[in-house]
């Protein structure tokens, strides 16, 4: 009998260690509080979107590098010129613009009646003030290196006149640099512009938050608030989209999407990066161009697509992506079909009959690449080759391989900072800073010189084709693909728009229950 | 007075010694705060005009004099990537970190004494078995997973909590408490699983001792026994057990925080070493030094109150 209740008695104690989680919400005051949490906040016209990553130390648009950062903040800042989805740019703070003849004048008429964020109007002088902003070297180097093209700017209290050294068709696209309030001296940390949300606080490693600025010139956005939570852990971004914590993620993988269930739907889009293995062009074996090739012919890119990301994503063939509609070149992306025995003879030509040894230098945060490097790995087996991943950190990455040129391979994505071509090849010159590849092709120097004089888009975009075959022929790389951006969006919330560039445009989604 | 100067003195000098370990680790490692800060838009120029900035430019026994200064002087600098006093960043994590860590301690002082006594005092139970089999498999189970599994039936299903929604311990004290419960249970459940065996053992091999026969010999009963002598032998080497699991706690919650998206000091921490902040870094280092050093002088502190004969030793 005492036996008896001494085992009743465990079995109660060990019922309470387990279920004590029971007892305690049971007493509290409002433990129903919670779950229509993802309802409520569509009733609020609020929306809070998941962020993988923290943004930038400085939330100054001028001085702003993560990709993340921009991302978001381009909801903030504006230009003269802004982009749209569609790749063209338009007047935002300029209500208009006339290029002369030659190319080599732009006049800009200051729209009338825009606010920054903290109610000033926006004047001549604090679009004088942050051009130069951009193009003084105060701190050794220009912040956009392609403003020193200009040669005078002459302004007036609503018009503005920038004469340029010479011809350059891309130079409105660097206009799109954000206007800030002169006098001002808080953009590190409370950010004003004057896009369609205002900046409200940001919480390190939690988040940041928007309102809408209800003094926007333009059509303004549909939401009043918009949350922007930091969660880094993968298994943490799926249970708060499915706990209704977040409504909308972007950048997720296809396994991630095949979890989420019933109460989200998916935005395909393009994350418009060229995804591609680098090779060190001034490393052995990979200064000569027969190895190169003979890697490229090992390379089967919609396998890679297949088994590492379940068939999304766009091949590519050089070091443009197709939103980029004006200079990408479809023939290039099959330039180098798979073929092994092609691949082995290069190898043999090359002085490498039984293949070599390379080492593929991967940093760890971005799993996409690490799943490609791994693909690669095994199809290169295949001519003899046998490659070894390295996975370092993002800041050995940068240190090393980036900055430091210190490695064989790496397989990452490079972006484009604004949307011309030479955002994406002007890096491959010879004697570019950012050349990480070492690429060199006198050929290649001498076409970005003519594409940098030339005064006709057409024949200008001609040049860029040119520069793509380039690479593409000299194997500079063993190009990819652009990853798929895969978005998760609560049911319910509609008008996500995808750019060619790498930004979240909140201002046109709207909750329609 | 003179034991507690010298205590004082062995806190300090612990965490000297921590942080130059801290700091001279950051100086070995690849990877600069100023190239992270500049990424993919780096130049040669550009990285030394941020080092000239951020003092990265001076020799390494300077940089580590000058921190010393202001960490004995109350500053304890500026972070890099937040261009925030660090006291300021880090306070409002610390103190959610420190909440999980003392709900999660609660829970298990109040869980697995009890059922360690308990357990101690009974052998051969028909359900001595299962019970360790249990204890095994909670002992087994990392937290990370426990975490999960928790979401999944009391977020997802029942909706007790919002996973992700973290109300903040300021604007909602009660809502930030229950949202915590739940990553201090995926805490707690090893760390009462140890120690409940640690303490039926110890309790077990009290109670084969000389002084407990003798002391049943003369007509105590074996409850009274258990209570009022076993129970006192057996305290210290719990204690000290207690004290080594708050530390490990604030260790674990650096997984757990991930897991549950809690805005505390292990999140914190993750981010400032892979951005190189080192004046965070620094700083999240000491207050966890500080903390364990704590623990093990408070566990001190209660043995000798405990035992007196340790008191003595203490002043030797």
């Amino acid at each position: 009998m005492k036996k008896k209740l001494t085992a009743l008695l465990l079995l109660v104690s060990l019922l309470g260690a387990v279920l004590t989680g029971c007892g305690d919400s049971s007493t509290d005051p409002a433990p129903e509080k919670d779950p229509g949490g993802a309802e409520a906040t569509a009733r609020a016209n609020e929306l809070t979107v998941g962020i993988a990553q923290d943004l930038d130390e400085s939330l100054d648009p001028h001085k702003a590098v993560a990709a993340g950062t921009k991302e978001i903040m381009f909801n903030v800042f504006e230009g003269l010129m802004k982009p749209t989805s569609d790749g063209d740019l338009i007047p935002a703070i300029a209500s208009d613009y006339h290029i002369s003849e030659d190319r080599t004048t732009y006049t800009f008429t200051l729209r009338e009646g825009v606010r920054f964020h903290n109610g000033e109007p926006v004047e001549m002088r604090d679009v004088v003030y942050s051009i130069e902003r951009c193009a003084g070297d105060a701190e050794g180097e220009p912040l956009i290196p392609a403003l020193s093209a200009i040669q005078s700017m002459t302004a007036d209290d609503t018009t503005l006149t920038i004469t340029l050294d010479a011809p350059n068709s891309e130079f409105l696209s660097y206009l799109t640099l954000a206007i800030l309030p002169e006098d001002y001296t808080e953009q590190d940390t409370a950010p004003v512009g004057t896009g369609p949300f205002r900046f409200v606080s940001r919480t390190a490693q939690e988040s940041v938050v928007l309102e809408r600025f209800d003094q926007y010139w333009g059509t303004p956005a549909a939401l009043e608030k918009v949350t922007c939570k930091v969660i880094e852990n993968a298994d943490s971004i799926m249970m708060s989209l499915q706990s209704g914590a977040i409504d909308l993620f972007a950048h997720l993988t296809s396994t991630q999407v095949s979890q989420l269930g019933d109460d989200f739907y998916v935005e395909e889009g393009t994350m418009n990066l060229v995804q591609a293995m680098y090779l060190n062009n001034a490393e052995k074996p990979f200064d000569d161009v027969r190895v190169r090739q003979a890697l490229c012919y090992a390379v089967d890119k919609q396998a890679v697509i297949d088994m590492a990301f379940d068939g999304y994503g766009s091949p590519i063939g050089s070091s443009m992506y197709p939103a980029f509609g004006k200079y990408f070149d479809e023939s290039l992306t099959n330039y180098y079909t798979r073929d092994v025995e092609k691949a082995k003879g290069l190898l043999a030509e090359a002085g490498y009959p039984d293949g070599f040894e390379m080492t593929i230098t991967v940093p760890s945060n971005y799993q996409p690449h690490i799943d490609t490097a791994q693909v690669l790995a095994e199809q290169l087996k295949e001519i003899g080759v046998s490659a070894s991943i390295q996975l370092v950190d993002w800041g050995v990455w940068l240190s090393d391989v980036y900055a430091g040129r210190q490695f064989q391979s790496t397989v990452v994505g490079v972006d484009a900072s604004n949307m011309t071509a030479r955002a994406l090849l002007e890096r491959f010159t010879s004697t570019a800073g950012d050349n990480f590849i070492n690429y060199h092709s006198e050929r290649y120097d001498a076409l970005f010189a003519q594409a940098q004089s030339c005064s006709e888009d057409a024949e200008q975009t001609a040049i860029y084709k040119q520069m793509l075959e380039d690479l593409t022929e000299n194997a500079a790389n063993v190009y990819l693909q652009d990853l798929a951006d895969l978005v998760a969006v609560r049911n319910g919330l509609e008008g996500l728009r995808f750019y060619p560039i790498y930004v979240l445009d909140l201002s046109t989604l709207h909750w329609t229950e | 007075m003179k034991y507690a100067g010298k205590r004082i003195a062995m806190l300090l000098l612990t965490m000297v010694i921590v942080s130059f370990l801290a700091f001279a680790a950051f100086d070995l490692i690849a990877g600069n705060p100023a190239e992270i800060m500049l990424g993919t838009q780096a130049t040669p120029e550009k990285i030394a005009a941020l080092e000239a900035e951020l003092g990265l430019d001076r020799p390494f026994p300077v940089r580590y004099g000058d921190w010393l200064a202001g960490f004995f002087t109350g500053d304890l600098g500026e972070s890099y990537h937040y261009h925030q006093p660090v006291w300021e960043l880090i306070a409002p994590k610390a103190a959610v970190t420190l909440w999980l860590s003392a709900l999660s301690f609660f829970l298990i002082a109040a869980i697995s004494l009890p059922l360690g006594l308990y357990s101690a005092g009974r052998t051969g139970g028909r359900l001595e078995g299962v019970f360790t089999v249990l204890d095994q498999l909670c002992m087994a189970v990392p937290p990370f997973f426990t975490g999960i599994l928790l979401t999944w039936v009391f977020s997802l299903g029942l909706q007790w909590f919002t996973h992700g929604s973290f109300p903040g311990i300021r604007e909602d004290f009660w809502g930030s408490m229950r949202y915590l419960f739940f990553a201090a249970v995926s805490l707690a459940i090893p760390r009462i699983a140890m120690t409940v065996r640690m303490m039926k053992s110890t309790v077990r091999t009290e109670l084969q001792k000389d002084y407990v026969r003798t002391a049943i010999s003369r007509g105590n009963d074996r409850r009274s026994v258990l209570c009022r002598h076993v129970l006192k032998n057996a305290a210290v080497p719990v204690v000290t057990f207690l004290a080594q699991t708050m530390a490990e706690i604030v260790a674990g919650s650096i997984v757990v925080e991930q897991v549950f998206a809690i805005p505390g000091l292990g999140r914190l921490l993750v981010a400032s070493i892979s951005n190189r902040d080192y004046p965070v870094v620094q700083a999240i280092v000491v207050i966890l030094a500080l903390w364990v050093v704590l623990a093990g002088t408070a566990a001190d502190l209660v043995n000798q109150s405990i035992d007196p004969r340790l008191r003595l030793g203490g002043k030797g």
